[in-house]
């Protein structure tokens, strides 16, 4: 009995033996079977996948449609109320983790106000959407928060530019100077620190799903790390690090949507 | 903490020409909060009206009233005690990440950025190699699996801290490296460590103390997510995150069971926050008038 488990998890074979067995089967998405419920890890992993896609691009999109304008705004009236309140704002987010926001949202908009539903995932795209408001805010305000900041300081930068006051001697409009001059500027250090918050939002994850319950590959890694299972854990790292490899990849492409200067061939030409 | 905190805040009045450290209201308050967590970290088992691992069955899931001031978790525990014994694991495993990251961090920054070369090279490819990996999942994946509770936690903690802390030392020290006094120092005869230690490092110490103190708050709310999941203190213990996790399913019966320690969380992570921002403003301030 003893030997056949080992047998079946190659554990009477040398250490390297072992990895190269495994790395072997991973390139073909078989991560062998969970310790502990028997399923073939990827059919587990695949079917929670969706969900925190669906939690992870929800929380970027408010990440960004929040916190892009709110810094924007703080940086033009740098110095006067509002910048205070959302600079303040900001120092709140930042120390505020994933967990307490969302155990604070779920008593507040859930219990006491009944707005949205306690728990459940939701079905079809609007139902998701609206199961899934209260934890994609609670995970957004992190990086919302970082986004703020860096936003705020970055637009003050492009601010002080010549180009900004030869736009304005131009006689162009308050709107199209911040919007085509200073935001555009602004932009490369935003896409920068996407790696920062790429961090905050896989981390914030799951503290998220395991504080609303939610079925996700985060509340899946905590359940397996609890229970020791090794080949999910395995299965669950190469999967997290494939995603933060595929974001950093498409942050790269987005410096050359963003400044034409990058791309190649147009400096040599 | 607080007497170190005390000290560093000071000297800018002396020193400081042109602003002083004056201090607004959100510093002040901010300041008072932390002083009340370190005293009850000293001495919160004293002060605790209820003993906080005192389970009391008949009295489970009560809401705020005269005697338990919070009201009480499932098991009858006092939640306003257990916020106040809180404080304990809260401050503990932050202040030795925060140290713990400084002292190693400070290390290899200084070696890199004052030496250069292969040892630069070594220093610094290691930290990006670290700077890819977020911290909490691996304090996950690697306290879950290896086990050791809380202490592993915090080494686990300190270790991956420490990059962050190394490459901003090591920009610092760069920028320190030509100016005249080391050259003074470097003529005289004096040797590497005797500058690194003793004429370089002091001139980074706003740097230092400011970045100290936001990585404390970081520590803090990375420990509590990992007692929030369940990785880090053992079951029972008074700690914020594990209570916040135990109390989820009481916002039906008692909200304070949950909103207690989660508040008591995020106000100690804004305090340092606040308080390292505005060292790092004044401190560095101070450094660039001279």
């Amino acid at each position: 009995m003893i030997h056949a488990v080992r047998h079946e998890y190659h554990l009477d074979r040398p250490f390297l033996v072992q990895y190269g067995i495994w790395l072997q089967h991973a390139a073909h998405f078989d991560f062998g079977r969970s310790i502990r419920t028997q399923d073939p890890v990827w059919s587990d992993i695949s079917s929670r996948l969706g969900l925190s896609l669906f939690l992870g691009i929800y929380a970027t999109v408010i990440t960004v449609l929040i916190g892009v304008p709110l810094g924007v705004l703080a940086a033009v009236r740098q110095r006067r109320l509002v910048d205070r309140v959302v600079v303040a704002l900001s120092v709140v987010g930042v120390s505020t983790p994933a967990f307490a926001s969302g155990v604070a949202f779920l008593y507040l908009f859930a219990v006491r106000f009944g707005w949205f539903p306690v728990f459940g995932a939701g079905s079809g795209v609007v139902g998701r959407i609206y199961h899934l408001a209260l934890p994609a805010v609670a995970l957004a305000l992190t990086a919302m928060a970082l986004v703020l900041k860096l936003t705020r300081a970055a637009v003050i930068g492009a601010l002080e530019q010549d180009y900004i006051v030869f736009a304005r001697a131009r006689g162009l409009s308050e709107r199209a100077v911040l919007v085509a001059y200073a935001l555009r500027n602004a932009a490369i250090p935003i896409v920068t620190a996407a790696g920062a918050v790429l961090g905050a939002l896989i981390a914030g994850a799951v503290l998220v799903e395991v504080a609303f319950t939610l079925p996700g590959v985060g509340s899946l890694l905590v359940e397996s790390v609890e229970a020791k299972d090794v080949p999910m854990v395995q299965g669950l790292t190469v999967t997290i690090a494939v995603v933060i490899v595929i974001v950093n990849l498409l942050t790269d492409l987005a410096y050359l949507a963003l400044d034409p200067r990058m791309r190649f061939g147009v400096g040599a030409a | 903490m607080s007497t170190d905190g005390a000290a560093v805040i000071v000297a800018p009045t002396r020193v400081g020409r042109r602003r002083s450290a004056r201090l607004s209201i959100p510093i002040v308050l901010a300041l008072l909060f932390l002083a009340a967590v370190v005293v009850l970290a000293l001495v919160g088992s004293a002060v605790a009206p209820v003993n906080p691992k005192t389970q009391n069955l008949d009295a489970t899931q009560l809401n705020p009233g005269s005697h338990f001031w919070f009201g009480t978790d499932t098991l009858g525990r006092d939640i306003f005690s257990r916020v106040l014994v809180g404080s304990r694991t809260a401050m503990l495993g932050p202040i030795i990440v925060a140290l713990g990251a400084m002292l190693i961090g400070n290390t290899f920054g200084l070696m890199a950025g004052y030496r250069g070369g292969a040892t630069d090279t070594v220093v610094m490819r290691a930290v990006d190699l670290m700077y890819a990996l977020p911290p909490l999942l691996i304090a996950i994946v690697v306290g879950g699996i290896v086990g050791g509770g809380y202490w592993a936690a915090v080494a686990i903690l300190v270790v991956l801290f420490s990059p962050y802390d190394a490459r901003l030392i090591r920009g610092a020290t760069l920028e320190q490296r030509d100016r005249p006094y080391v050259e003074a120092a470097r003529t005289l005869g004096l040797p590497t460590r005797r500058i690194m230690l003793r004429h370089v490092w002091p001139n980074l110490l706003p740097l230092v103390v400011a970045n100290t103190f936001l990585n404390f708050a970081f520590a803090l709310v990375t420990l509590a997510g990992l007692s929030f999941i369940g990785i880090g203190v053992p079951p029972g213990t008074p700690d914020w995150g594990q209570m916040l996790a135990d109390s989820r399913t009481l916002i039906f019966t008692n909200p304070w069971a949950a909103l207690a320690p989660g508040g008591a969380l995020v106000l100690t992570a804004v305090s340092m926050n606040l308080l390292g921002d505005w060292l790092y403003e004044h401190l560095s301030d101070r450094g660039r008038l001279r």
